[in-house]
């Protein structure tokens, strides 16, 4: 598919929690060919900077995207230095985002549970996917007895976009490192507190949860697609910095796979996590 | 009437723009922009046997520069030449395909599967600074320079262009000593060796530890050497490191190029080599100039 690198205006940028922002951009280009769990690339405008940053999509409206990000460094300063009138450039959609075909291929759905699981920042793609899952699951006839979705949301010390997710999920479970607020303790132990029998989990994270929830889906059998994150160059397939080792579902051979331009998403049980 | 035409070693490129080695991937970039615009498309290093590079973090964003330790990922000559060289046929644009190694054997190996294919030329990557063995070892001692060009052009029936490194003493040396040994051309510079320590984590950025810097921050030294290179040989030189603009091509035009590779810049900008391209034109309209041997010849 053609890819581009535009200018668009931003509608709104402001703080939703300490260091995160909420960015709503106008950029059709993007809407248009919007699929969950896909990136974009910012390109900043202080040229001491080169290389893009790559934030997850977090939902669209008709031709508006929204990018939940959080601020690291001088690249996210810059970001969050916008107001709104102001251009800023994209990049159009980059990545494959979630399947969903091997969702509802998996739960059959009958009484079954599909679980978003959200560490940090992870958070922001799964608004977006938890809405088409909803849709998809309106347009298949199913209704609550058949599938329910859940999330489990871990953060630091302030939960984000926790109404936002409620609207399209059955139940929201969240915790906080820190106690602050809710579950005290990570969303593994959350998961685990809960004791929901889910059957398929979709996951964003920092690696380790991502990693042990890849051992207990693998010890339990239950599906799961994962969302990797990886210091990226270019974001689009060229320059081959953001790899992860996967084995091949066919002939267990290992490739190392681009994550911006092969995934960011993946299976679980394809990524070789000890690496 | 603007005339682009550039004669490399006796492949005649439409324009002096091509890619640089490890920043174009056919199908990612060719997704940006037309690859048809192109004068060359210089692929991705490429090995006798598949190679699964180095762990990441294999990039690290620097001050007008970035580190990458890649190390060389690529699928292997019989991939290459089964799956991605078709691809390239259907573009009109000359292919370079670059190739590396870890033993001048290895290097061979991969340069005799190439001479039965269509590609137009070969780069021999001798300056890599992210493998232990091969690369750069090869690049750094004349000596050893012109072993494997020796050997390279002894059995390349496609013309060959050694890629140099920068980090070397006096690279004058190096360039007379591939031409001596019968190299086609040159293409120069590789990355400089690099590193970036994470001063909170307190420890390198890279897992490689060190990296090769590219970028506009390594321009002046690239300029620097194509202008040394240039009144050290008389073989055509591609010239790379840091060329964000059109007039940065010109500036490696002038300094004695023949060519220029785009690398890091498509990385800051997908569409760099086209618009890369667009600019040249559009500086020698306004400063009338027709081609290119009157840029090279301009500061002479």
């Amino acid at each position: 598919m053609k890819k581009e690198v535009f200018k668009a205006e931003i509608a709104e940028n402001k703080p939703i929690a300490d260091k995160i922002y909420q960015m709503v951009i106008k950029a059709p280009q993007i809407t248009d060919n919007y699929w969950p769990g896909q990136f974009i690339n910012v390109y900043l405008d202080d040229k001491s900077m080169l290389l893009p940053r790559p934030v997850s999509i977090s939902s669209v409206s008709e031709d508006t995207v929204t990018l939940i990000y959080k601020v690291v460094g001088k690249g996210t300063e810059e970001m969050a230095s916008k107001g709104p009138g102001e251009l800023v450039r994209l990049s159009t959609n980059l990545g494959n985002g979630f399947r969903l075909e091997d969702v509802f291929n998996e739960i059959k759905g009958t009484s079954s549970v599909v679980a978003l699981v959200g560490g940090g920042m992870g958070i922001a793609p799964l608004v977006g996917l938890a809405r088409l899952l909803a849709k998809e699951k309106k347009v298949r006839g199913l209704n609550d007895e058949d599938l329910k979705i859940v999330a489990f949301v871990g953060f630091q010390d302030e939960p984000v976009l926790l109404e936002t997710l409620e609207d399209s999920c059955n139940r929201v479970y969240f915790s906080t490192e820190s106690g602050a607020k809710g579950f005290k303790g990570n969303v593994i132990q959350l998961i685990k507190k809960t004791g929901i029998k889910v059957d398929y989990y979709i996951a964003c994270g920092p690696k380790p949860m991502l990693k042990t929830l890849a051992q207990i889906c693998k010890n339990t059998s239950i599906p799961l697609q994962v969302s990797l994150e990886e210091r990226m160059g270019c974001g689009y397939g060229a320059c081959v910095g953001c790899v992860s080792k996967t084995k091949e579902k066919e002939t267990s051979k290992f490739k190392m796979k681009k994550v911006c331009a092969d995934g960011p998403v993946f299976f679980g049980s394809e990524v070789v996590w000890d690496d | 009437m603007i005339n682009l035409n550039v004669n490399i070693a006796g492949v005649l490129l439409k324009n002096p723009i091509t890619t640089a080695s490890g920043t174009f991937s056919a199908k990612d970039s060719g997704a940006f922009y037309d690859i048809n615009e192109l004068g060359a498309a210089i692929t991705k290093g490429v090995s006798n046997v598949p190679w699964d590079g180095n762990p990441t973090p294999r990039i690290a964003e620097t001050y007008g520069g970035m580190l990458n330790a890649i190390g060389l990922q690529n699928p292997g000559v019989d991939n290459f030449i089964n799956n991605e060289l078709p691809f390239l046929k259907q573009f009109d644009t000359k292919i370079i395909v670059n190739v590396v190694g870890k033993t001048i054997n290895e290097y061979c190996e991969v340069v005799e599967k190439l001479n039965d294919t269509f590609i137009d030329m070969i780069e021999v990557n001798i300056s890599c600074p992210n493998i232990k063995e091969g690369g750069i070892s090869f690049g750094a001692n004349s000596a050893m320079a012109s072993e494997i060009t020796k050997e390279i052009r002894r059995i390349s029936r496609k013309p060959i262009i050694m890629k140099l490194t920068p980090n070397v003493t006096d690279i004058t040396e190096i360039a007379k000593a591939v031409e001596a040994a019968g190299a086609d051309g040159i293409s120069l510079i590789n990355t400089l060796l690099g590193m970036k320590i994470d001063v909170h984590q307190k420890k390198p950025v890279l897992w490689n530890v060190m990296g090769g810097l590219s970028g506009p921050a390594i321009k002046p030294v690239a300029v620097r050497m194509v202008y040394q290179v240039r009144r050290a040989v008389s073989i055509p030189i591609i010239g790379l490191g840091g060329v964000m603009t059109g007039e940065d091509a010109v500036e490696f035009l002038m300094a004695g190029a023949d060519a220029v590779s785009i690398g890091t810049a498509a990385l800051v900008d997908p569409t760099a080599p086209v618009r890369i391209k667009k600019e040249l034109i559009e500086f020698m309209n306004q400063n009338g100039y027709e081609n290119l041997q009157q840029i090279r010849e301009a500061m002479l």
